[in-house]
């Protein structure tokens, strides 16, 4: 039998004091020697309500979660918290270099969404791409490793972070709105190959003013591709502040004809429950769909950005303590008594041991041998010499 | 010789600056400027003396610049005339082609060239050929300005060098400058000049430092477009280059020359109209030509100025072909080991030297 507790996840504030007031009462020492019979299998949770734009009714208001879901969850978020905050350290001592945009903050966006897809559908974002690197079936140890330019990173060390690439999974692109005509084009090949599958394609708040989105918007619509469009939203392009760079910050209406719903992009239910109604929307073949994710990023836009210039640090300050997406979900699953605290503890000690090794890895792995400088120009054809910096250098390349 | 080399080029190119001041007369009361202070100088001093300028821009007003060039510029002239814009470059440049015809002269600056591929049919056929397809009617004075060419550990998209595709349209001005100096007086030139002005900066040479003679930091120093600098003075082989291989040059040259090869290094400065006489003139003096670019060999800027030797005086002055020493044709790799053999070295450059002279 399936016990379910309804709780209103408004009452974040109050849920940390009141976990802790039942740990007390129930005598927490004593947790070493429960069995896991004794957790909460499911629960439904109230999930905020999504506001809608064209459509009759938006997904709903309620959220089943399973204890081993939401231990599942809490894991690849935390993952994705320790590999990119490992890469900032990394990045503060030069052994990363370039270019760095950290997701931090926005995790519940990038499990969610995979949590309501299946593996063979398709996904491509812009540069703030680690953590769907991640979700998509990069290891840690690939990823770290591409930030290092090293050979045994995903893309061999010759792309680094923003260029980062996986089976069904588009990478990491660099030209801020570039990506959505792709995503739109993925979806054109579903379609075409009635495969049923759908792409989903992510931009930022800054990039939805690109007029190639709108180029996007249209010929998804025109065409029903089986494309998700989907802002993450976290207030700020760059530097520049949403209300200063649009004139509708609505940006799940954005699309226009196009159906949309704007979502809490720190409620990991949320977001899936969300992906789940848009994913159904395409493959019925009613045609794309926009989501907006409401989220927020604790670092800057990228490495070189403080990120405090035009925010300030109280404000980053009340995300953090108030909209955690993972705190969020370890509240809520410790507070219907679905997991322990314990457990948890488990498993942030085994991510920060796998994310160490992983870095370990990145800073020893060897770069790439300059013998593979100039390979991979073309695919399927014969080897080719390459011009090197001088008129006597002449290069090899393979396919 | 490593050791040299670092020296040159941790000395940020103001030794070689220096030593070359001493070879001509040193003017009085100079300064080290940086280049993005120098392109700061430039604009603060054309915004204040024509009204219609003005500069439009992703973060170039609050945040200051992506590159911080712009800084202090917003608080000095406020939301009309330093304007930050959505990241939407075709727009900037629609936006920003009819104001020069109806009477204003604006600076778009591109976070990176690499930006401008979203609004390259804006730049060319909004810009660079309207005064054409208007036998004269619609002038356009407008500036692109903004970062060009690799940088460090940014990849594929975000490294290429545009001083080819620009170089390439009648109807455009192409500036690359190299020194503080030539970013000052050519930036304050293309804000000026009444035609569509593609100056192509460069994201390394931003924070590095460069004498700048009294002269050169008054508030009406100008450099005339179109016209090539001989940096250093040589008889044994011609070095041409632009933006930040000029100071690879200038290392080099200064390698070779304790082997007895006086390197004459030329800092093309404008690309479109390229000086060819200068580089003539050196070329019948010194009978040995190689360019030096960062950007790709295929139809490049190198390629260009060995057709117009080919097809000029100079060629009968050759004595041997003409090199040149460019970036190597793939796209820009991330890892660092791949990424400093993607792009010409100093030792490239004295092995092609090398090469020509056959010695």
């Amino acid at each position: 039998p399936v016990a379910t507790q309804q709780l209103n996840p408004c009452e974040l504030k109050g849920s940390a004091s009141c976990n802790t007031a039942r740990q007390e009462n129930s005598g927490a020492r004593v947790v070493v020697s429960r069995s896991y019979a004794d957790f909460t299998p499911q629960a439904t949770f109230d999930i905020k309500k999504c506001e809608v734009h064209r459509l009759e009714e938006g997904p709903a208001g309620k959220a089943e979660l399973t204890r081993e879901q939401g231990l599942q969850y809490y894991r690849t978020m935390q993952t994705i918290r320790r590999m990119e905050l490992r890469a900032d350290q990394l990045y503060k001592q030069k052994i990363i270099r370039g270019f760095c945009h950290l997701y931090d903050g926005q995790e519940a966006c990038a499990v969610g969404i995979e949590s309501a897809i299946n593996p063979s559908d398709h996904l491509i974002t812009a540069y703030r791409s680690h953590g769907y690197t991640y979700t998509r079936g990069v290891s840690v140890k690939e990823i770290l490793a591409e930030l290092t330019g090293r050979k045994g990173g995903v893309a061999k060390g010759k792309g680094g972070s923003m260029h980062m690439y996986a089976p069904h999974f588009y990478g990491g692109n660099g030209i801020v709105g570039a990506q959505i005509p792709l995503g739109a084009g993925i979806a054109l090949a579903c379609q075409y190959q009635g495969n049923n599958q759908v792409c989903v394609t992510l931009y930022g708040d800054g990039a939805a003013n690109q007029g190639q989105l709108f180029e996007s918007f249209n010929m998804a619509a025109l065409w029903k591709l089986p494309c998700i469009f989907i802002c993450e939203n976290n207030r700020y392009g760059m530097g520049t502040s949403v209300e200063r760079a649009s004139a509708s910050t609505d940006y799940y209406m954005r699309g226009d004809f196009i159906p949309g719903i704007r979502v809490d992009g720190m409620d990991v239910l949320c977001v899936r429950e969300a992906t789940k109604f848009a994913a159904d929307h395409c493959r019925a073949g009613k045609g794309p769909i926009v989501m907006e994710l409401q989220t927020y990023r604790y670092h800057g836009h990228s490495m070189s950005d403080p990120g405090v210039s035009y925010r300030t640090r109280e404000e980053i300050q009340e995300v953090r303590s108030k909209s955690d997406p993972i705190s969020l979900l370890k509240e809520r699953m410790l507070s219907s008594n679905m997991a322990s605290a314990e457990e948890f503890k488990v498993i942030d000690v085994e991510i920060r041991k796998e994310v160490e090794e992983a870095a370990q890895f990145a800073t020893s792995d060897p770069e790439p041998p300059l013998e593979e400088l100039c390979n991979h120009i073309f695919y399927n054809e014969a080897p080719i010499e390459v011009r090197g910096t001088n008129p006597w250098s002449k290069l090899k390349s393979v396919s | 010789m490593a050791a040299l080399r670092c020296f040159l080029r941790s000395g940020k190119g103001a030794v070689s600056v220096l030593l070359r001041r001493e070879l001509h007369a040193t003017a009085p009361a100079s300064a080290q400027v940086m280049v993005r202070d120098a392109l700061n100088q430039a604009m603060d001093e054309e915004l204040e003396r024509d009204e219609r300028v003005f500069l439009l821009g992703e973060e170039v007003a609050q945040y200051d610049g992506a590159y911080k060039v712009s800084r202090g510029l917003w608080k000095k002239y406020g939301d009309k005339r330093i304007i930050d814009t959505p990241i939407t470059e075709v727009m900037c440049d629609s936006v920003l082609a009819p104001p020069p015809q109806a009477g204003l002269r604006p600076i778009c600056e591109f976070m990176t060239f690499n930006f401008s591929m979203q609004a390259i049919d804006q730049v060319i056929n909004s810009a660079a050929k309207t005064y054409y397809m208007s036998a004269g009617l619609q002038p356009v004075p407008i500036v692109f300005r903004g970062p060009n060419g690799a940088s460090a550990g940014v990849a594929a998209q975000h490294s290429q060098c545009f001083a080819a595709w620009y170089g390439h349209c009648p109807g455009l001005k192409v500036i690359s400058p190299w020194s503080a100096e030539d970013c000052k007086g050519l930036l304050k030139s293309a804000i000026r000049d009444d035609n569509p002005v593609v100056f192509l900066e460069n994201e390394l040479m931003y924070g590095v430092p460069f004498e700048m003679s009294e002269e050169a930091q008054s508030k009406d120093f100008t450099i005339p477009i179109g016209k090539a600098k001989i940096e250093r003075p040589g008889s044994h082989i011609t070095l041409v280059s632009h933006s930040r291989f000029v100071g690879h040059c200038l290392d080099a040259a200064a390698v070779l020359a304790k082997e007895g090869i006086e390197c004459e290094v030329i800092n093309l400065r404008t690309i479109r109209p390229l000086d060819v006489e200068c580089i003539e003139g050196s070329v019948m003096k010194t009978n040995h030509l190689v360019t030096v670019e960062g950007g790709w060999p295929q139809f490049g800027v190198g390629a260009e100025i060995c057709a117009r030797i080919m097809e000029g005086p100079a060629f009968n002055y050759l004595d041997a072909p003409a090199v040149r020493v460019t970036g190597v044709d793939i796209p820009m790799p991330y890892a660092k080991i791949l990424e400093d053999n993607s792009i010409p070295q100093i030792k490239d450059i004295i092995f092609s030297v090398k090469k020509t002279l056959n010695v």
